[in-house]
């Protein structure tokens, strides 16, 4: 082949690949351009302080959905992110022989099930004894899907901690539990508090595990023990309904919901920007 | 002349002061529940998947019957669907994905990869929900006026492309899981790119290779397992994704060779009767199609685990 040809080609596969990322990219500014479109009308004062109207009524708001979704969203983190944290430290420092590829591998492995089978889960050891659907079911099928994003990323924040810094407290006679919690785990922080970002950001816009779980409910909470509403399960519930002022609602819900995810992945990002170079 | 006693440096063995013992303790402690919380979806859902498993046994899955009245329950119509969209979201997702990583990795300039590869992340970041509600609102019309009278004219001496068009169906719900898991595929093939040894490129490099030789001999060829493993990790996902689909393939329970036709996913099945599965059987039939959708995505993400692994060693996570 001729250098020209060779060339050539170079030239149309880098075209090729760039046109591949730009379709990739695509759906979403196609996506948060019907948004802001089509919901942007749709947000206005009512729509965050009110209450949904009863059915064939025009109006009302999802305040009680966005409420909701906090109340989960910070359940899931109260369950799971302790747990999380410790567990990526015990990956990260563990001189185990067996239990940290096994524990690797787990979370792997359950980052990957399918979030309705957490549903079903959640369903059978907490809304079956309970006999009633409640956020706290809700709140526990969120953190057994953070869980696993919140164990690698702070394995691998905690990973980035220098070992000299760990040495140069190891040799100043501090004990191994205290260099961990006060020296290697704040070190860590800005990086373990993206990979806390990223997982709440993906169990807010969650719908699936909260079908019957948490149930969805049109009034406000009424404690952790009763169904609650969120903002996913009200835009579906609003999508497949057959009311034009619902599907409006849905897309504002939808506007909400995108802002809330992109607000949290944006902060997540700026934390950690400039801290580690090993973060991409 | 006076021996200099060491002190106790030689002592500091395993067992060390309490406040180390304890923590080690915690650590194990959370790292085994961990693993003990992933032995209990195995066991509840087995438990609960139980009667269904006992009264059907394997006709479940061959047999397409789903009437909860009578309470005949076959879950083949749920397969194949999970099945059809699954691999029709991977034909479109897969060229583009890799092609996508190949750029962000290779051949992209330094400075749009950063910005480039932040909207991916925002590509996956976007609920189920809301792709589910642009499929119903925006994408299924699309293909109900425009694409699937086109496709029936040109293409409609397939069995693939007859029917009336109805929008939502088989195609709609292949393309919208394809756009929700091209973004996991292009981020592990970047990871898998990016993990392949910088000697591989500087060797092909050296011999005078242009960019895109050097990626498809030196780096490709290199990641191929890993590249493997990352459309594998984008199969478990479309496989289990529930709402978006749910809200465009129309949801009747039928075996139809047509894309234009309506189907019914696993997950989405579930979604759909779970609330309302008025007896035992019923629940636990569904709980079934669960533990198979459970089964089925543990031994394919399990296998591409091991396959990205194979590429850039098990410490790194993967971001998806």
């Amino acid at each position: 082949m001729t250098p020209a040809a060779r060339r050539g080609i170079n030239i149309v596969m880098s075209g090729v690949a760039a046109l591949a990322a730009a379709l990739v990219v695509l759906p979403l500014l196609v996506i948060f351009g019907f948004l802001l479109w089509q919901g942007a009308s749709a947000v206005n004062v009512d729509f965050f302080l009110h209450l949904p109207k009863p059915v064939g009524e025009a109006g009302g708001g999802m305040a009680n959905a966005i409420v909701g979704t906090l109340i989960l969203v910070m359940l899931a983190a109260a369950l799971g992110l302790p747990l999380g944290i410790f567990g990526g430290l015990y990956l990260a420092e563990s001189r185990d022989r067996r239990l940290p590829w096994l524990a690797r591998f787990v979370a792997d492995v359950l980052n990957g099930v399918p979030s309705i089978v957490i549903g079903i889960f959640a369903y059978t050891v907490i809304v079956l004894p309970m006999k009633r659907f409640s956020a706290l079911a809700g709140g526990f099928a969120l953190a057994v899907i953070m869980l696993p994003i919140v164990v690698r990323t702070s394995e691998e924040m905690v990973r980035l901690v220098p070992s000299s810094l760990r040495e140069a407290a190891l040799a100043l006679g501090i004990p191994e539990w205290k260099v961990l919690l006060r020296v290697v785990l704040p070190t860590a922080r800005a990086g373990i508090i993206t990979g806390v970002m990223v997982a709440i950001a993906r169990v807010a816009g969650e719908t699936a595990p909260l079908l019957f779980t948490a149930f969805g409910n049109r009034f406000w909470h009424q404690g952790l023990d009763q169904p609650i509403a969120a903002l996913p399960l009200q835009i579906f519930a609003y999508a497949i309904a057959p009311y034009d002022d619902w599907h409006r609602q849905a897309w504002a819900g939808a506007l909400t919901l995108i802002g809330l995810v992109f607000v949290v992945s944006l902060a997540a990002r700026v934390v950690t920007s400039g801290r580690f170079t090993g973060v991409r | 002349m006076s021996v200099v006693a060491i002190p106790h440096i030689a002592v500091r063995t395993a067992p060390r002061n309490l406040g180390d013992r304890i923590l080690r303790g915690v650590l194990r402690l959370a790292a085994l529940v961990l693993v003990l919380l992933v032995a209990a979806i195995v066991v509840e859902m087995l438990r609960t998947a139980l009667p269904a498993m006992h009264k059907f046994g394997w006709r479940f899955v061959v047999t397409s019957t789903w009437d909860p009245v009578a309470e005949r329950f076959g879950a083949l119509p749920f397969v194949y669907g999970t099945v059809v969209s699954s691999l029709l979201a991977l034909l479109i997702a897969v060229p583009l994905g890799v092609g996508a990583a190949i750029y962000l990795a290779e051949l992209a300039p330094a400075w749009i990869r950063p910005p480039l590869a932040f909207l991916v992340e925002l590509v996956a970041a976007v609920p189920s929900v809301i792709y589910g509600l642009w499929g119903i609102f925006v994408l299924a019309p699309l293909l109900r006026t425009w694409v699937q009278p086109f496709l029936g004219a040109t293409l409609g001496f397939l069995p693939l492309f007859q029917g009336p068009p109805y929008g939502v169906g088989m195609l709609a719900a292949g393309i919208i899981l394809a756009i929700m898991v091209v973004p996991f595929i292009t981020a592990v093939s970047r990871e898998v790119l990016l993990a392949v040894p910088n000697t591989q490129r500087e060797a092909a490099l050296a011999l005078g290779a242009t960019r895109w030789e050097t990626t498809r001999m030196a780096v490709l060829r290199y990641g191929r397992s890993g590249l493997v493993g990352a459309i594998l990790l984008g199969l478990g996902r479309a496989l289990g994704e529930t709402m978006a689909v749910t809200m465009v393939i129309g949801n009747r329970p039928e075996v139809a060779l047509s894309l234009f036709a309506p189907g019914y996913t696993m997950a989405s099945v579930i979604a759909n009767e779970f609330t309302e599965a008025t007896s035992d059987l019923y629940l636990s039939a569904l709980i079934d199609i669960g533990l198979l959708l459970f089964v089925v995505t543990v031994i394919v993400n399990a296998l591409a685990r091991l396959l990205v692994w194979s590429v850039g060693g098990p410490v790194k996570a993967i971001r998806e």
